[in-house]
């Protein structure tokens, strides 16, 4: 029975998805810009971690052994 | 009706030594000398109540290894009320015992700060180019595990079979929020191939439902009765199956949210709708699926996702806090909970990437993806490996959380004075107080008593077993009253409220 609800609820959800799923001409802008702007952090943390990646990563990896614990 | 979930968490951190001759346990055992330093009073920890081979299901005959109690490694108590020692080799910090889960994520924080100095400061006592470098992680990919455990305070009266029952599903799907994500797999007969990116650290290391153990066949609810408070009225659930986040916001939702299921089993709201068909092979499941999509099947033969089963305790708490409020947890933190709870099911349903500053697991897989794209890698390049290792890197220059964007609770200069500071909010208040006052007359002290050496034959064993005793509410006055500990020994005897 509670399942049924909680698939009551999840088409409730996709209900107010699909409501807020035609967006106007500027909201897609701002999506746009949205996402350019997280595509643009991405490369800005890729090129961080070009700069501080253990330099030799293979190495770092195999010897990275711990003893096991709880 | 539900009682305050009073809880901590107990973080093992991986260590790596650079270019120094030390062992693991001597390098722990360095980094924790090392933030003690000479100037400081140590207090032994008292291991006058361990009893980790006590078992919640009663006397079980044959073979259960029972961990040791290792009395003779460095083992310390912090005037923030936490515990700062070496376990089987690894340096280990217990927060102190707090009210809610918002206090416990600023605890948690103090716990990588107290781990950050005793890298600079055990650094300075090295040869120039030694380091010992700290993670906060769970895993080696070698298979070698170390964990993170939580524990909740939770009433002796809920029959400890219901609570196994009721509280396995969501460990297993929590994972979709509170998961820290790895880079390979490491399930017994597995190659680290098998899974290019997963949800959790610890998923690949469970082999039972329920047990004693914590080193090896890990089960997903440990049944460790061993409640460091009154035995009569409070259990401790010993949570071993959650892995150490970065995200703050991460571990303010795992408590959170695994409070408030506590606190509705106590009030007898959550039924059996969820129960797992097979909770062992449904943990790797959940996590091996990076597409939230993967079913698991329940014992009443129906297949769930793990964000559904999330969504149904979810709506299921909405309607116990109606009629039950939320006192268990703080109206405030439980207010916080719920509406956090909803958002990071609503993200990673439409995307998880939405959630990227919350949960770790999307953090990590973004940085993953990201320079696997950008440098053309295949999965099994040592260098994707190197950045879930870095991403735990405790060390601000290093760490690669420190980078992602992860969205944080508590305010820098909190997390700081929470290192030297207890909560006000429980009887860690008391522990850390007397022992930022009166360490030189303190013998030895643990999570329920402080061994106080006054000069007068005998030593006075002080019990706190009531964790909402000791607060600062209740004591604040009377500590800062005292100017020795005689005194307050003296008084304390007038006092019921200690």
């Amino acid at each position: 029975m509670v399942l049924a609800m909680a698939e009551r609820t999840k088409k409730q959800r996709s209900a107010t998805r699909q409501n807020t799923e035609q967006p106007s001409d500027t909201e897609v802008a701002a999506d746009t810009q949205g996402t350019d702007r997280l595509k643009e952090e991405l490369d800005d943390l890729l090129d961080e971690i070009d700069e501080v990646l253990e330099t030799n990563a293979e190495d770092f990896v195999k010897s990275y052994v711990q003893k096991g614990g709880q | 009706m539900a009682i305050a979930k009073v809880c901590g968490i107990e973080t093992e951190y991986g260590i790596v030594v650079r270019n120094a001759d030390l062992n693991a346990v001597a390098a722990s055992s360095l980094l924790i000398n090392a933030f003690l330093g000479r100037s400081e009073t140590r207090t032994a920890w008292d291991f006058f109540d361990e009893q980790p081979g006590n078992d919640a299901r009663g006397l079980l005959l044959g073979e259960v290894l029972a961990p040791e109690v290792e009395t003779h490694l460095v083992n310390t108590v912090l005037t923030n009320g936490a515990r700062y020692y070496v376990d089987h080799a690894h340096p280990e910090c217990s927060t102190p015992e707090c009210r809610t889960p918002s206090e416990l994520v600023r605890y948690d924080r103090a716990a990588e700060e107290i781990m950050r100095t005793s890298m600079e400061r055990a650094k300075a006592l090295l040869a120039p180019d030694g380091e010992i470098v700290v993670y906060k992680n769970n895993s080696d990919g070698k298979g070698n595990s170390y964990g993170c455990h939580e524990n909740y305070l939770v009433d002796r009266a809920v029959p400890f079979g219901q609570l196994v029952t009721q509280i396995t599903p969501h460990f297993v799907t929590r994972q979709v929020f509170a998961g820290a994500g790895k880079v390979g797999c490491e399930s017994p007969g597995s190659t680290p191939g098998d899974v290019a990116f997963q949800l959790s650290q610890r998923a690949d290391f469970f082999e039972e439902e329920v047990g004693l153990e914590t080193t090896l066949k890990r089960p997903i609810v440990n049944t460790r009765d061993e409640p460091h408070c009154d035995p009569a009225k409070y259990r401790r659930l010993h949570v071993i199956v959650g892995d150490a986040n970065m995200s703050e916001t991460a571990t303010f939702l795992k408590v959170g949210t695994t409070a408030i299921v506590l606190a509705m089993i106590e009030d007898g709201v959550v039924g059996d709708e969820l129960v797992l068909a097979h909770p062992v092979t449904a943990i790797r499941q959940v996590s091996n699926d990076p597409t939230l999509r993967a079913t698991v099947a329940l014992a009443n033969g129906k297949r769930v996702t793990a964000l559904d089963a999330q969504w149904h305790l979810l709506e299921r708490a909405r309607s116990w806090a109606d009629r039950h409020g939320l006192d268990s947890v703080t109206v405030d933190d439980g207010k916080r909970i719920l509406e956090e709870w909803e958002n990071v099911l609503a993200g990673l349903e439409r995307d998880p990437n939405e959630v990227a500053d919350v949960v770790d697991w999307v953090a990590k897989k973004r940085l993953v993806d990201g320079y696997a794209r950008r440098h053309s890698l295949a999965p099994a390049d040592a260098r994707l490996k190197a950045i879930d290792l870095q991403y735990s890197d405790l060390r601000r220059d290093r760490s690669l959380a420190a980078r992602c964007g992860l969205r944080t609770i508590t305010a820098e200069a909190d997390a700081q004075t929470a290192v030297h500071t207890p909560p006000d909010s429980t009887r860690a208040y008391f522990r850390g107080t007397c022992l930022a006052r009166f360490a030189g007359d303190i013998v030895a002290a643990n999570w329920d008593s402080i061994v106080f050496d006054i000069g007068r034959e005998p030593l006075k064993r002080v019990p706190m077993m009531e964790p909402l005793r000791g607060t600062k509410a209740l004591v604040g006055d009377l500590l800062a009253s005292c100017t020795t500990a005689a005194e307050l020994i003296g008084r304390l005897g007038d006092s019921p409220q200690s």
